[in-house]
């Protein structure tokens, strides 16, 4: 995972309510065995008529949203599925943090996964960015370091985890992270109940 | 010293590897299940990174998502799906991981297949790329869906770091009244708290409409917890727990067994423990519920009609009302029995157990499936399909005119070629009714197996529960 610093650019607006993994990234594109390469397929269902044409006033189509990275949505971003597509695809497309009121815990877990950075708001502050984003001039800056978020006349704090704040700002790799600590997994497996199942 | 403590928190307390400040607890994994559409980047990350599968007798391979349920004999027609699937294959074999492969009987629904092959038990932490691993919690487990990342990070180390949710008591009191189901029960549930309103919590269903539940019904409540964004919903263990789970392949045997049970036997929340949320419901006061919308919230009772945008009094709840209304086109005051349907698929890792099959079936006997309808029956794994045909109910279905079709996640999620055509709307026994979820601009109701079946036989919703059945 790449270090996340500052994010600085344009805001897309998306102004919905309950936002599901389903729309983020429809089924047809989960039998890819790839890491990379989803971001054609983001919001497909809103972004590609079923005739293949895109949706021109569809923000993600829109030229002038054409360098977003910062997408602001509506409460329960990211809802339902696990799949961790949802997030690579935003990543893949070009997005760098998501601001919506609130987000699904699986979503939450996958962005944080990546370096996507999700930033939770309150809705009223949510609506005054979604309003600023509605000019593509304006920009925004999300400074994870100090947990802010700037944009016009918005500055507000937003609140994270201090640890995941850590791996976050240091790209760290969580697996690495736990293999640190093999002596204690090696106690607990010692230790484990003899009657736990095992599938071999 | 630890005090009252509830169910959740007692299998949180037996999984913690490491406790340090500032820092989420290392939970060890006692269950991996994993599919073919999650895991395939999770192991091609763990090769280039040089890193090996640390407990592959703790993690059980299946493949349900992609494939179809008829003309398996064909082999898989789809070259993506065939890729991801051989892939799995591939991965399996390559680090001794069990798999139970498309022409095992006891292949299936991956959430079906570890409570029948005994492997899903009491007290344990079991996890899946899948949001539908709560299922699991019917039995006491602590289960929950992660996604390809944390694949990757339990394949390696069999723990994964995770901060700890808040804790929610969902109370159901009383008998419910004839007709009325585990998945009205989970789909009212989901109503009253909303789409959102398990969010950071873990849930516990109890009260004595629970308790009076089967393992099935257990089963198919803690399935769709996620549907209120829950990061897992857990039952206590009981008598009927261990009943279920005596004697299938992988439970404890002999003196192991009366160990496994003394200990289970300690895991229900203690008396006096409290929760960060308590929720009531009256079970006695319930009636079938049918999903109108294009979130599983979006949700009424069968005697009800569908609401209007004015009815609500925020912008994005109009907003989410209105859209919602105008992908299932449907106009605002329409009653829900008045809503015919087109396509019915009864399965999923929600309601595709026997006792689900049994259920439909018991409304199907005699009769027949409205002439606008197609219906279809897609067990939930290689085992119900068997044990259904053994008690007579694929003639049933095959007589009233549903397809009788093999194993697999199918049209839950339609990543098969099982799928809705643009337009069509289906009464579905499934978990997600958001656009496009059985195909695009497909339209989905989730309902009950007996609210499917009966909608089947009169082209639209009917209250099932006002039917006199044999």
């Amino acid at each position: 995972m790449n270090p996340v610093s500052t994010i600085q650019g344009q805001m897309a607006p998306l102004p919905r309510a309950n936002v599901d993994t389903d729309q983020i990234i429809p089924k047809q594109f989960l039998k890819r065995v790839e890491r990379s390469g989803f971001g054609p397929f983001l919001f497909y269902d809103w972004a590609v008529d079923p005739e293949g044409e895109l949706i021109e006033d569809f923000v993600i189509n829109r030229p002038e949203y054409r360098d977003a990275v910062v997408l602001v949505s509506g409460p329960n971003f990211g809802s339902g599925s696990s799949r961790e597509h949802a997030p690579w695809s935003l990543e893949d497309w070009g997005f760098r943090a998501i601001i919506a009121p609130s987000f699904a815990d699986i979503f939450l877990n996958n962005c944080y996964k990546i370096g996507l950075l999700p930033v939770a708001l309150d809705p009223d502050v949510v609506d005054r960015l979604t309003e600023v984003a509605q000019d593509p001039e304006n920009s925004v800056v999300v400074d994870l370091e100090t947990q802010t978020v700037t944009a016009r006349d918005v500055s507000i704090r937003f609140e994270i985890d201090p640890f995941i704040k850590h791996c976050l700002l240091n790209g760290l790799d969580t697996i690495a992270l736990t293999m640190h600590h093999e002596n204690d997994i090696a106690s607990y497996e010692n230790a484990r109940l003899a009657h736990r199942p095992t599938v071999q | 010293m630890t005090g009252v403590r509830t169910l959740f928190e007692k299998v949180w307390d037996d999984h913690v590897v490491r406790r340090a400040d500032g820092e989420p607890d290392l939970l060890y994994i006692d269950l991996h299940l994993v599919h073919e559409v999650t895991s395939p980047q999770a192991f091609e990350a763990l090769r280039m990174s040089g890193r090996t599968v640390r407990r592959p007798d703790l993690t059980l391979a299946t493949i349900d998502h992609g494939v179809p349920t008829i003309g398996r004999e064909l082999g898989i027609q789809d070259p993506l799906s065939k890729k991801q699937i051989d892939t799995l294959i591939a991965n399996c074999e390559g680090t001794a991981i069990t798999l139970l492969d498309i022409d095992d009987p006891r292949s299936g629904i991956v959430h079906v297949v570890g409570p029948e092959q005994g492997v899903t038990q009491p007290g344990m932490t079991i996890v899946c790329g899948d949001s539908h691993t709560s299922t699991h919690g019917a039995f006491g487990a602590l289960a929950f869906g992660i996604g390809t990342s944390e694949v990757e990070h339990v394949l390696a180390t069999q723990t994964l770091p995770q901060a700890k949710p808040k804790s929610m008591a969902v109370t159901v009191n009383g008998d419910l009244p004839p007709g009325v189901t585990a998945k009205d029960i989970i789909l009212a549930i989901i109503a009253e708290i909303g789409v959102d309103g398990g969010v950071g919590y873990v849930i516990e269903y109890r009260g004595s409409a629970i308790e009076a539940l089967s393992m099935e019904g257990r089963m198919t409540v803690c399935n769709m917890s996620i549907e209120a964004g829950a990061r897992a919903g857990l039952i206590a263990p009981d008598q009927k727990t261990f009943d279920f789970v005596e004697g299938r392949p992988r439970a404890p045997k002999g003196s192991a067994w009366d160990t496994a049970v003394a200990y289970w036997s300690t895991l229900p929340t203690d008396p006096g423990a409290t929760f960060d949320r308590e929720v009531i419901v009256d079970a006695t006061t319930l009636v079938p519920y049918v999903s109108w919308g294009t979130n599983p919230a979006q949700t009424l009772p069968v005697t009800a009609s569908v609401p209007s945008p004015d009815d609500f009094d925020s912008p994005l709840d109009k907003d989410s009302t209105r859209r919602a209304l105008e992908y299932m086109d449907i106009e605002p005051g329409t009653p829900i029995t008045e809503i015919a349907i087109d396509r019915v698929f009864l399965g999923s890792c929600t309601n595709g157990r026997i006792e689900d099959l049994r259920a439909a079936a018991a409304v199907l006997k005699g009769r027949k499936v409205a002439d606008r309808v197609h219906a279809m029956v897609v067990p939930g794994s290689g085992l119900v399909k068997l044990q259904a045909e053994e008690e007579g109910l694929d003639t049933i279905f095959l007589d009233a005119g549903f397809e009788w079709r093999d194993a697999g996640c199918s049209m839950c999620l339609a990543m098969n070629p099982d799928v809705l055509s643009p337009g069509e709307r289906c009464a579905s026994t499934s978990n997600r009714n958001f656009e496009g979820r059985q195909g695009r601009d497909g339209r989905t109701h989730l309902v009950s197996p007996a609210m499917a079946a009966a909608a089947a036989i009169e082209g639209h919703f009917v209250n099932v529960a006002d039917w006199e059945l044999s």
